[in-house]
């Protein structure tokens, strides 16, 4: 039973972790892909028809990557987490119907039509179904954030004598609390990692001396973008989800912050700190007194419940891990804000293409939003253990009765093995085409 | 509205089966028949231009399964574990080979490609057969063994095959001799399907010699079709039941032999279009009827403990299923503008498309 549980698990983080690096960039690089296209539109300059275009195989490759491994997590609900599907099926299926339904259909027939369609429609038709790509990964982003609202903080619902969730106001699950910030903070989040792609293949053209008029649009666009994402990210939609974890899940909010002891008045945000279980201490610690409910509550003063305020089996399961993944996203998020506002000082002043250190470190930085982001989701589910369906459905309860651990660890390496494979590939392609640039076509 | 649900999952997956399963069949043919380099590529480029916007309807058809029928979608992706699983690799193997054959010069890689997508599509249409198969056969809900349920009595877990491959035991296992057959069903169908869609999309130079080849996949398909017949009858005497009570069940059988039939003068049929749509008939017809012969079971029990599953013991309650109709219906409405603006701009022979990268 327990390891049944541990492999099913971790096949579904893993999953989801590897399905999760290519949505991001998808919904980020729609919103630039559009807004390229706007420019050309509005100023006939033909290098933004042709960054636009270039972008889009980028995109077109990630897409890809995208719908096979987004297949399997859909799969994964019934194959994996049977018992979870059966009692929840009739409220998240819902979500995840019309998730299908509006947003995949949409973005997937005006993909076709953007890649393969533009001398056939025209310019403002061209731009049209790059918009409807945009708006259909937006909406996917949605109704994925409202499935997971739901099970982070269930509304709108009955349970059954017979154990089973059932509807009873649908309306709910668009309107709860959870949905808006998470989705604000998530779709922003992911024009963060698209901007510092964007800035990043900019600084290489510009460092290498090639295509350097397309890596100077790249680098300003990325930057800019870069810059404004990256505050939004922590103020205000950051920081709203933290207010919101500190309502409704105060036990795993304690956990991230890493507050093991409430204090009496005000509690101290910690900056560095390595959660020591044994002793239930960090240790090692570098902490700035009372700013933490000054950020949550707005008083200097307000006491912030600890974790020896709550019961055992109330806390996370994975405290330590719950705490360096929430760290690791804050501390990334603020590096990004300080990174980026450099680099727009020097693009004002104009000296940004010749600084080569500034260059190389928005080169290399590429990893980073993706670890941000991926953090991010790890910070919100491991603060959702032990429960599948907050404070309602232990996750131990929702897995597949009859699926043996022999048989998930066998599909597990299978998709370890086989998605290595397609990392590869991806991997060479997208550099095959950042190689190439995005050189006029001819025909 | 269950009936209701039920009725239009069916239609989002024969879609899915008419639309995909030309990919499939595509694969198939690329497989056997393609030889030259010129025709390989726009072989598998008429596949290659669609299969992302096909697969939608199979992610619709989960979804809405999920929404309507929880407990039958977890009761049957936990039980059909392992060869589900399968499925997905394969689906990843094919989209592989359909995105990267056009981006490597070496022939090697080509080669390497193509045997991934051909290979793939035949064992995805072998698979999907063979899951059909699983579905009117039923299952041993409850793994029941001397007469006492292992699980609430609807789950199960099937293994790949057990060691006699025979459907008449207590456990069958998925791939058993009765299932294979309508896995080879499924595989000659979609070969059909796809042969028809290249001579309806390209101008290959192996077009004029496919005529032949469906004619001889349709012979197969016939001795097929009537050999499955007589097993099924063996699997389960009271196959076919559902069609002497409700004689108006017999429209599905129909469309299954229109298609047949007609394809056996696909030599003087002039127009591409009307023998795709046969192959389409063909498709088509073989769902329906197996769904209308179980009807409203949807998946039997080889066991007399425990009950089967039917469209009202796994469907969700109505409140949900009501107002999912609501948006269902929008959202069917949106799908058809979608598909038909998308054919639209796309149709034609693809040898002159211009295809990506
Ligand atoms: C580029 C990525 C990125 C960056 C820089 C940040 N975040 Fe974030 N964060 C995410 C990407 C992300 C995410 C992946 O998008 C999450 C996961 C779930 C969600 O809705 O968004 C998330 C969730 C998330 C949560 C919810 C955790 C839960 O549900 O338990 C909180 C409280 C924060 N973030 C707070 C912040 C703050 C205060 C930041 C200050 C800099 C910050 N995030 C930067
Ligand atoms: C919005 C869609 C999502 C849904 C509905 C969802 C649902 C689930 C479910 C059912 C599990 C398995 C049960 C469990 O261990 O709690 C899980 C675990 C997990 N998910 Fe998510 N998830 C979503 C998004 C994500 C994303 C985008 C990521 C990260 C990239 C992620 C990371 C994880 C991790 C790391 C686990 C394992 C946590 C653990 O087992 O302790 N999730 N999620
Ligand atoms: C467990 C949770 C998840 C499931 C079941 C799931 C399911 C899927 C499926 C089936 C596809 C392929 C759709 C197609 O055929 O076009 C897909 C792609 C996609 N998913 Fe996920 N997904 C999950 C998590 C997420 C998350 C957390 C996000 C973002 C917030 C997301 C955003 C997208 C987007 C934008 C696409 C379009 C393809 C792409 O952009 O790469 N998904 N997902």
């Amino acid at each position: 039973m327990e390891d049944m549980l541990f492999y099913d698990r971790l096949q579904f983080a893993f999953t989801i972790t590897f399905h999760y690096i290519f949505p991001q960039l998808t919904m980020g690089l729609s919103l630039l892909i559009v807004f390229l296209k706007g420019k050309y539109l509005l100023s006939k300059i033909e290098k933004y028809n042709n960054a636009a275009k270039f972008l889009m195989k980028i995109f077109a490759v990630n897409f890809t990557m995208g719908v096979v491994t987004g297949i399997p997590m859909e799969f994964q609900f019934g194959t994996n987490w049977a018992k979870f599907s059966e009692l929840t099926g009739s409220i998240i299926g819902q979500t995840l119907a019309m998730e299908g339904m509006f947003s995949f259909f949409l973005e997937s027939s005006f993909l076709a039509l953007f890649i393969f369609g533009e001398k056939l429609m025209g310019q403002k038709l061209h731009f049209l179904t790059g918009f409807l790509v945009f708006l259909g990964s937006w909406a996917s982003g949605w109704f994925i954030l409202a499935t997971n609202a739901w099970m982070q903080h269930p509304v709108g619902y009955e349970i059954l004598e017979n154990g089973k969730f059932v509807l009873n106001n649908f309306g709910d699950l668009f309107t709860n609390p959870w949905l808006l910030p998470a989705f604000l903070h998530n779709q922003i989040a992911s024009v963060v990692t698209s901007s510092f792609v964007v800035a990043s293949i900019g600084a290489f053209y510009v460092l290498r001396n090639k295509q350097v008029e397309y890596g100077k649009l790249f680098l300003k666009t990325g930057v800019i973008f870069g810059l404004v994402s990256s505050i939004l990210v922590a103020f205000p939609t950051g920081d709203w989800n933290a207010k919101n974890v500190a309502e409704h899940q105060p036990a795993a909010f304690a956990a991230m912050e890493g507050i093991f002891e409430t204090e009496e008045a005000g509690s101290e945000i910690v900056l560095i700190g390595q959660p020591n279980m044994v002793d239930k201490k960090l240790d090692n610690k570098i902490a700035v007194p009372n700013i933490l409910s000054f950020l949550t509550h707005q008083d200097w003063n307000k006491q912030i419940p600890g974790m020896d305020q709550f019961k055992e089996e109330e806390l996370p399961s994975n405290i330590p891990a719950l705490y360096y993944s929430y760290h690791i996203m804050v501390g990334l998020g603020t590096i990004f804000i300080g990174v980026m506002a450099l680099a727009l000082f020097f693009l004002w002043r104009k000296k940004l293409y010749t600084i080569k250190p500034l260059l190389w470190t928005i080169m290399f930085l590429v990893p980073f939003p993706y670890i941000a982001n991926l953090t991010g989701w790890y910070t919100a589910e491991l603060g959702r253990q032990p429960y599948l369906v907050y404070g309602l459905l232990k996750t131990s309860d929702g897995i597949s009765p009859t699926v043996s651990s022999g048989n998930t660890l066998f599909t597990l390496l299978g998709f370890v093995a086989l998605y290595m494979l397609l990392g590869l590939l991806f991997l060479v392609l997208v550099g095959k085409t950042i190689n190439q640039g995005p050189t006029p076509q001819t025909h | 509205m269950e009936v209701f649900w039920y009725i239009a999952i069916a239609i989002v997956l024969a879609i899915f089966f008419i639309l995909d399963g030309y990919d499939f069949g595509t694969g198939i043919i690329h497989l056997f028949f393609a030889k030259k380099e010129k025709d390989k590529e726009v072989i598998a480029k008429s596949a290659g231009l669609f299969w992302d916007s096909n697969e939608v309807w199979l992610v619709a058809a989960g979804g809405m399964l999920f929404m309507a029928f929880p407990t039958f979608y977890a009761s049957v992706f936990s039980g059909f574990y392992l060869p589900l699983i399968i499925v997905l690799w394969l689906i990843i193997f094919r989209a592989i080979g359909l995105e990267f054959r056009g981006l490597f010069k070496y022939q090697m890689w080509k080669d390497i490609w193509d045997t991934s997508f051909g290979v793939s599509s035949l064992l995805l249409a072998l698979f999907f057969g063979i899951a059909l198969g699983n579905i009117v056969r039923g299952v041993n809900l409850g793994d029941v063994q001397n007469g006492i349920s292992a699980h609430e009595g609807h789950y199960f877990f099937l293994p790949l095959w057990n060691s006699s491959f025979s459907p008449l035991t207590e456990h069958p296992g998925v791939i058993d001799w009765f299932t294979l057959v309508i896995g080879l069903i499924a595989v000659v169908t979609l070969a059909i399907h796809g042969a028809n869609w290249i001579i309806l999309k390209t101008n290959s130079s192996i077009n004029s010699k496919l005529k032949g080849v469906i004619f001889k996949l349709n012979i197969v398909l016939i001795a097929l079709t009537l050999f499955s017949l007589y097993l099924w009858q063996i699997v389960n005497p009271n196959s076919l039941n559902n069609f002497v009570e409700k004689p108006l069940l017999m429209v599905f059988p129909i469309i299954y032999f229109t298609g047949l039939i007609g394809l056996f003068f696909i030599k003087r049929i002039k127009k591409d279009g009307h023998a795709f749509l046969l192959s389409t008939l063909l498709i088509l017809g073989g769902i329906t009827s197996s769904l209308a012969s179980l009807f409203p079971v949807i998946l039997p029990s080889v066991n007399t403990v425990n009950e089967p599953l039917t469209i009202y013991n796994t469907a969700a309650p109505e409140y949900g299923l009501s107002v999912a109709l609501t948006w269902g219906i929008i959202g069917f409405i949106l799908l058809l503008v979608y598909f038909i603006v998308q054919k639209r701009l796309m149709g034609g022979k693809v040898d002159n498309m211009d295809y990506g990268h």
